[in-house]
């Protein structure tokens, strides 16, 4: 009875003819849309708004870290009195910034666009998927993370204004800070939701909706990468709200879950009932956070692979020892978390545990940067603006990474903990690391949900500039760091003798930023441009590209494939001796 | 558990009402020992014990574990990995060596 | 346009997607109350001192709780096995009574509350009190979006059970699967905070 059932559903999970889409109206075909294309591309375009947001917030930041104390020119007069009075920024709203940029560039941007953008409009199309197994929930996802980005950008409108305890929260400080605060907790609520009914979706559809032949050993790498962030984010996010609904007890209910007793604010006793412990949210917030960070830099790896396998024209090196660490380095992200509190007082015996932990997972990230370096060996390479982007990640992850290092050796970590040092580190892993694979991703991917390509020349700017900038921007923040300068100092360390030989690395940061400012308006411009204008693809698989997504005709209609795809060899048969092209798909009998 | 047939139920059935009966027993056997205001340590650990089998009975028969399939075994046991490390691994180091002496 | 494995079983993984989906969330589930567990275990064992949950809390009305919540469990999984019998009538009323139970719940966790309130026992007065109310309500708030899920079956969504019975039996023991949670849950928290 489930063969007959089984093949009646085969027979009508095809792709239905373009009338379904005006069957549908303006409202459930492009806003309230259960297609994962549609929902990828909502993700996608919603991040990448909150990225040039968070993007602008760094910017305004930028200023104060390179000029502290002077006023902002032209536009200072717009921030009102409370925030920027004569133009002049505030040390709190130096606090709004920093704390809503990390929150938003994290959050709202980069995860929402690797995941919810790549993940959703990819995974089941490179699967062959016709959808995801759960359409509705899918969008309902989308929708949850909506509501968490209009909760956060509302924070900023409260009195006292945005969450400034950090991105990290951590209580006392944001137990007694403002309204914002709560406002925060109860974004981050919405946007964990999303993050959850997501994971559920990717997992199950990896599993179940893979097309005939498609083994996992014979999953793009891509879909690996998402489906083990998926993992991560559906076992790591839900400790985090916990500690949200807990700190929303303590700002709202006057619990005490984070406070100690006889905690002075401002001179006073707090009036509260005490015997919390400030730790408990570290643990609890990082317990999240750690595996967070690989939840950043997994799918950008699943893309970079994706675009080096097919601009060398030649397999994967060592795509088995990629999946084999891509798998360890997911269950090992869960017990390496209190390498960020070494210097809460940790006794050595936990302080060697967590140390031992993160050396341990710093293997398997370097065996999947080398398995993509030595890719690039003996291969025709083709510099499009996808590998461009994909071949620079490379070395930028590789400095990012390795500067984590002595960040994980716990005495190393002492004079290197929350300085600028820090900062460089992890933005380099998501700056010129994630944000370059998502660039590499948007322009590789792009044709196949237009049907046209983004132009080369414009593409080519927009990597040099910003290649350019994000070392100009990041480099000198490890010396700065090394000198000692704290990070979130609302001058830049400008009040300490021992920062001044450094100080002019702030100036030189700044302009950095703002250069490659300039830089993302020939990408902004191509992004629209090519909709219309872009070069067409002739076949739809303007790349020769060999994996189940290009099969369907780009872009892709309801249901994706006009016939039912079937996998018949490993993703990457690239200049197979003895064949026709340089390329056999895998979908291709 | 759509090729279930009904001969199968009646012994599911037959099952449910056992588990129930047995749980009942538990609830009250878990009750009594706290009433005995055992020394902390003993009334956590048999508290826990009771629960564990109570929580096992419900998880193996009500939501029918005992006869699922590797890959939801497979999710679970990674769960239960991270949640003992959850557990575990926080108080461990808030009070570093709090149960090793 | 379907999608696969909805109902029939994919073969390799002898499973549905949404059987799948429902351990999935349960998972998620696991570490959403452990970090509770893990908070609670924080807290008391930095404590001086921590009172015996018996001497704040009401454990005959708690064991009474316990009794209605193991019942609606085994109301629950009858439910589903009614439907797996094609039973509708019967269906109806074991999920009735597991709703029935649920409002029993919810009630007398109202009546507990509203007299800790009454006695001026509230989540700030300390940290006992702050986990009882923080875990306790939000297992409340599991056990009321349950009932919801099951009285949409029980009612609107009940429908389906003349146009795709297999997949509304399916959709009642997903249902049910996190019910039986929920049960699973208040069976560690009943000895944690009124008994130890």
């Amino acid at each position: 009875m489930s063969d007959h059932a089984a093949v009646a559903g085969h027979k009508s999970h095809v792709a239905h003819e373009a009338h379904h889409h005006e069957e549908l109206g303006f409202w459930r075909a492009y806003v309230f849309s259960t297609d994962h294309k549609v929902i990828g591309i909502q993700y996608a375009v919603t991040g990448l708004l909150f990225l040039l947001f968070g993007f602008s917030l760094m910017m305004l930041m930028r200023w104060q870290l390179a000029y502290p104390g002077a006023p902002l020119p032209l536009i200072g007069g717009l921030f009102g009195e409370a925030r920027m009075p004569g133009g002049m920024m505030l040390p709190e709203f130096y606090n709004e910034l920093g704390a809503m940029h990390g929150t938003i560039m994290v959050f709202l941007g980069v995860v929402p666009l690797a995941v919810g953008g790549f993940g959703n409009f990819v995974l089941p199309l490179q699967i062959g998927a016709p959808d995801m197994a759960f359409p509705r929930l899918n969008m309902a996802s989308y929708w949850f993370f909506f509501l968490g980005g209009v909760t956060m950008l509302l924070s900023f409108f409260v009195p006292g204004g945005a969450a400034q305890s950090g991105w990290t929260s951590y209580a006392p400080l944001s137990i007694i800070a403002g309204t914002g605060q709560t406002m925060w907790l109860i974004g981050m609520i919405f946007l964990i939701t999303s993050s959850l009914l997501g994971a559920i979706n990717f997992i199950t559809t990896t599993i179940q909706l893979r097309a005939k032949g498609l083994t996992f050993m014979r999953f793009p790498f891509f879909v690996w990468a998402q489906f083990v962030t998926a993992f991560l984010l559906l076992l790591a996010f839900p400790p985090l709200e916990a500690a949200g609904v807990m700190q929303l007890m303590d700002r709202v209910a006057g619990t005490s879950f984070f406070l100690p007793s006889g905690l002075v604010v401002s001179g006073q006793v707090l009036q509260h009932a005490g015997g919390g412990n400030p730790l408990l949210w570290q643990h609890l917030f990082w317990f999240l956070a750690h595996p967070e960070v690989y939840v950043l830099i997994l799918p950008a790896m699943g893309i970079v692979a994706e675009i080096i396998a097919n601009n060398t024209r030649k397999p994967l090196w060592g795509y088995r020892s990629m999946v084999y660490s891509l798998v360890f380095l997911g269950f090992m992200s869960f017990i390496v978390w209190a390498h960020h509190m070494f210097m809460t007082g940790m006794g050595t015996a936990m302080a060697a545990f967590f140390q031992t932990t993160t050396m341990i997972i710093s293997i398997p990230s370097v065996v999947i940067l080398t398995a993509l370096i030595i890719s690039l060996w003996g291969g025709s390479i083709r510099f499009n603006t996808p590998m461009l982007f994909a071949t620079a990640f490379l070395p930028m992850f590789g400095i990012g990474g390795l500067t984590g290092l002595p960040l994980g050796l716990n005495v190393a970590d002492i004079p290197l903990h929350d300085t600028y040092y820090v900062i460089a580190h992890f933005h380099y892993v998501v700056a010129p690391g994630t944000i370059f694979a998502l660039f590499a991703g948007i322009y590789y991917w792009y044709p196949k949900a237009t049907g046209r390509k983004m132009n080369e020349t414009l593409g080519t700017i927009h990597f040099v500039g910003s290649f350019v900038c994000m070392n100009v921007v990041f480099m000198p923040m490890f010396l700065v760091g090394l000198a000692g300068v704290s990070r979130r100092l609302y001058d830049g360390g400008a009040a300490y003798d021992f920062a001044q030989p450094v100080l002019h690395w702030n100036v030189v940061s700044s302009w950095g930023a703002w250069i490659m400012a300039l830089f993302q308006i020939p990408f902004i411009f191509n992004f629209f441009w090519s909709i219309r204008h872009g070069e067409k693809t002739a076949d739809g698989n303007p790349w020769q590209a060999t994996t189940i997504e290009w099969a369907a005709p780009s872009p892709p209609p309801h249901g994706n494939f006009l016939v039912e795809p079937q996998a018949y060899r490993g993703p990457y048969e690239y200049s197979v001796p003895g064949a026709a092209k340089d390329f056999v798909p895998q979908f291709e009998a | 558990m759509t090729s279930d047939h009904a001969v199968d139920i009646d012994r599911h059935v037959r099952i449910y009402i056992t588990v129930f009966v047995a749980l009942m027993v538990l609830t009250i056997v878990t009750v009594a020992i706290a009433r005995l205001h055992l020394p902390v340590h003993l009334a956590v650990t048999l508290a826990l014990l009771v629960a564990t089998v109570k929580g096992s009975l419900v998880a193996c028969y009500f939501m029918h574990l005992i006869s699922e399939k590797k890959l939801i075994y497979a999710v679970l046991l990674l769960t239960a990995i991270f949640f003992v490390v959850l557990l575990a691994l926080p108080v461990v180091t808030v009070h570093d060596g709090y149960w090793i002496h | 346009m379907e999608i696969p494995y909805t109902v029939e079983l994919r073969r390799d993984t002898g499973l549905n997607n949404g059987k799948i989906g429902i351990w999935l969330f349960l998972a998620s589930e696991v570490m959403l109350f452990g970090a509770l567990f893990a908070s609670y275990i924080l807290i008391r064992t930095g404590a001086d001192s921590w009172p015996r949950g018996d001497t704040i809390l009401n454990v005959p009305l708690a064991t009474f709780n316990t009794i209605v919540l193991i019942s609606s469990s085994v109301t629950m999984v009858m439910a589903w096995a009614s439907l797996m019998r094609h039973r509708f009538g019967t269906f109806r009323i074991y999920m009735g009574a597991t709703i029935l139970l649920g409002c029993v719940f919810l009630v007398v966790k109202y009546f507990e509350y509203s007299h800790k309130f009454h006695d001026h026992l509230f989540p700030s007065t300390n940290n006992f009190l702050a986990l009882y109310f923080t875990l306790t309500g939000l297992h409340m708030l599991h056990v009321f979006g349950g009932m919801v899920v099951n009285a949409y079956f029980w009612g609107p969504g009940a429908k389906q059970w003349k146009t795709n019975p297999e997949w509304f039996t399916n959709r009642v023991e997903y249902s049910g699967l996190f019910w039986h949670f929920v049960d699973l849950v208040w069976i560690f928290l009943f000895p944690t905070l009124y008994l130890l």
